[in-house]
């Protein structure tokens, strides 16, 4: 029994170990080598990549990267909540709401951010609309900005804040906001402190589920944000293309999943179920 | 008792649901401080009948009268009701106290703190204020269904079966304990039921329930002893049938001989015997063929299957119904 069950998990385990802990391996040994000339790594070792983190241009990158996605959070989360809310409670075509939440993945992320740049741009959608409408007359610069970037977190990310949410609020018991209206508690009320607390571990889900994407994301930025936006992902991006400095894309790549790591070992720690 | 007088007082009331009258049009006088129970099999529209007093569901027509405010049109928040469900509902995500002071948000917190340490300690929860739901017992998690509802001093407590999540064992103990709880607080209770049991021995009045209408309400001696409908006499215990005529088991004389005048008597075959301590059960074929079924003394055993037998029983006993 303990042999064959070993048998069945041993391709995985193989998938994890070829494909996640050896790259990941080879990241972390990349981050303490030396640049190579024509990209690519040299010895000997050394903590300068690393140590280049500390430039306030890298830190304030970084920073950025936070806030950015730390706003597409809390968006996917106002915007989200009602949403999971309204499918967990329809009385019918439950199913219905749900595909259409899950719909966009069924096209490539690529296109549907590609979709943004036709709708932004100054000869875009909103843009034709507003100035036909006569709302403007001069087109708005919505694409290449933060507020581009964000709109395309949001939108990409949205469905996995809905989903883990509507997970929890589909569970609830709908006897208790009977007993929360029985014992005085206005709608409103009962949301704050019934509804809401109860849904607590799908908000904190599907907030990590946002946040650590949003906090890595390079083709969003890359497409909405233009060359003014430049988020964590796009650095490491540019360091293993035309930037040719492999150990310091390395090393951007370890300082952001250590980040990351510490955020999800606070979470647990709050709540050690918040993730199943 | 006048209607006008009356403390919970409901009129006509229906709740008709798309292909289905759960409801069918119910008037109910309760007097203030009684315990009244609603009795009935699952279906009859007791539950809906409480939904629509605490205000869950609105009537499709009738009215609610509580305490001289008509309860009808208000939201649930609204009405000074409140309700032990049947599951209990407790907020899992609350401690006791938690869930205790609830319905008490909108007084001071010191008051709060008063007066759910009092009830509380009532219903012997003090020492587990700090336990979530899930770490209680059954019967922990029932009184702290009634502490929750009670504390907030409402008008009219219902409860929807609130004992029949509870082992056999402890819902008789339960049982007594509600209503000793009941007469320290003197709220009027309004007890959903489908257990006759709890209904005969927690109530000062009650009525029986069938297909969305009441058969009977009354006493539960009066219910027991002069139910108006066939119905009735069947829900409140066994009854044996001869046409029109009931004759409860507890009522029938089992002899050897002929008896006396003054009673009915038939011949019958004893099939069955069975020893329940203090009583013997009874079976036994008419010549008709119709079973029968007596009651009788355990002193009194003797009577083996095969036997013949005499099955009397005082005429005054015999119950008629309409068919």
């Amino acid at each position: 029994m303990k042999r064959l069950r070993s048998l069945f998990l041993a391709p995985a385990w193989l998938v994890i170990a070829l494909g996640f802990w050896i790259p990941m391996g080879i990241v972390a040994a990349y981050s303490v080598l030396t640049r190579g000339m024509y990209g690519g790594v040299e010895l000997p070792i050394t903590a300068e990549s690393l140590a280049r983190f500390a430039d306030p241009l890298y830190l304030g990158i970084l920073a950025k990267s936070f806030v950015l996605a730390g706003i597409a959070t809390v968006l996917c989360a106002v915007l989200g909540f009602p949403l999971a809310l309204f499918v967990a409670r329809a009385s019918s075509r439950k199913n219905l709401w749900l595909s259409l939440v899950i719909l966009p993945f069924w096209t490539s992320f690529l296109i549907r951010t590609y979709a943004w740049v036709f709708l932004l741009r100054d000869t875009g959608l909103f843009n034709t609309m507003l100035i036909a409408t006569g709302a403007i007359s001069e087109p708005m610069p919505l694409l290449y900005n933060d507020g581009a970037v964000i709109t395309g977190l949001v939108y990409g990310y949205l469905p996995f804040f809905v989903l883990p949410v509507y997970a929890t609020l589909e569970r609830q018991d709908p006897l208790l906001r009977d007993a929360a209206a029985d014992l005085g508690a206005s709608p409103w009320a009962t949301l704050l402190r019934v509804t809401l607390p109860l849904a607590a571990p799908g908000i904190r889900a599907g907030a990590l589920l946002v946040f650590v994407p949003s906090l890595g994301a390079y083709i969003t930025s890359d497409l909405l944000g233009g060359s003014k936006t430049v988020l964590i992902g796009n650095l490491v991006q540019n360091q293993f293309t035309a930037g040719r400095d492999w150990p310091f894309g390395a090393a951007a790549g370890m300082v952001l999943m250590s980040v990351v790591a510490v955020l999800l070992v606070l979470l647990l720690r709050r709540d050690p179920e918040s993730l199943l | 008792m006048s209607v006008e007088q009356s403390f919970l007082n409901l009129r006509e009331l229906t709740k008709h649901y798309p292909g289905h009258e759960a409801v069918r049009g119910i008037s109910l006088q309760i007097q203030q401080g009684e315990f009244f129970s609603l009795l009935g099999p699952s279906g009859c529209g007791k539950t809906t009948t409480l939904r629509l007093i605490a205000g869950f569901e609105e009537p499709t027509s009738g009215q609610i009268w509580l305490n001289g405010t008509r309860l009808d049109g208000l939201k649930p928040y609204d009405r000074n009701v409140s309700t032990v469900f049947q599951s209990y509902a407790l907020f899992p995500h609350l401690t006791v106290r938690g869930n205790v002071e609830f319905g008490l948000q909108r007084k001071p917190p010191a008051e709060r703190e008063r007066a759910a340490t009092e009830l509380l300690a009532l219903l012997e929860l003090a020492g587990k204020e700090a336990r979530k739901p899930a770490q209680l017992s059954g019967g922990e998690k029932q009184r702290v269904a009634l502490a929750r509802s009670l504390v907030v001093q409402p008008d009219l407590l219902l409860l929807d079966e609130p004992l029949s999540a509870l082992d056999p064992k402890l819902r008789k103990q339960v049982r007594s304990e509600l209503k000793a709880i009941q007469r320290r607080v003197g709220i009027t209770f309004l007890f959903i039921t489908h257990d006759q049991e709890e209904a005969l021995s927690l109530s000062d009045r009650m009525a029986v329930m069938n297909a969305g209408l009441l058969e009977q309400t009354g006493t539960p001696r009066d219910l027991y002893l002069h139910p108006s409908t066939r119905f009735v006499a069947e829900f409140l215990g066994a009854m044996n049938w001869l046409g029109d005529c009931g004759i409860r088991p507890e009522a029938v004389q089992v002899s050897r001989t002929p008896p006396n005048g003054g009673s009915r008597a038939l011949r019958a075959t004893i099939i069955e015997s069975a020893f329940l301590g203090n009583l013997i059960h009874l079976q036994a074929r008419l010549e008709s063929g119709d079973r029968f079924t007596a009651e009788v003394r355990a002193a009194a055993d003797g009577f083996r299957p095969g036997d013949t037998v005499f099955l009397s029983w005082p005429v005054e006993n015999e119950r008629r119904f309409q068919r």
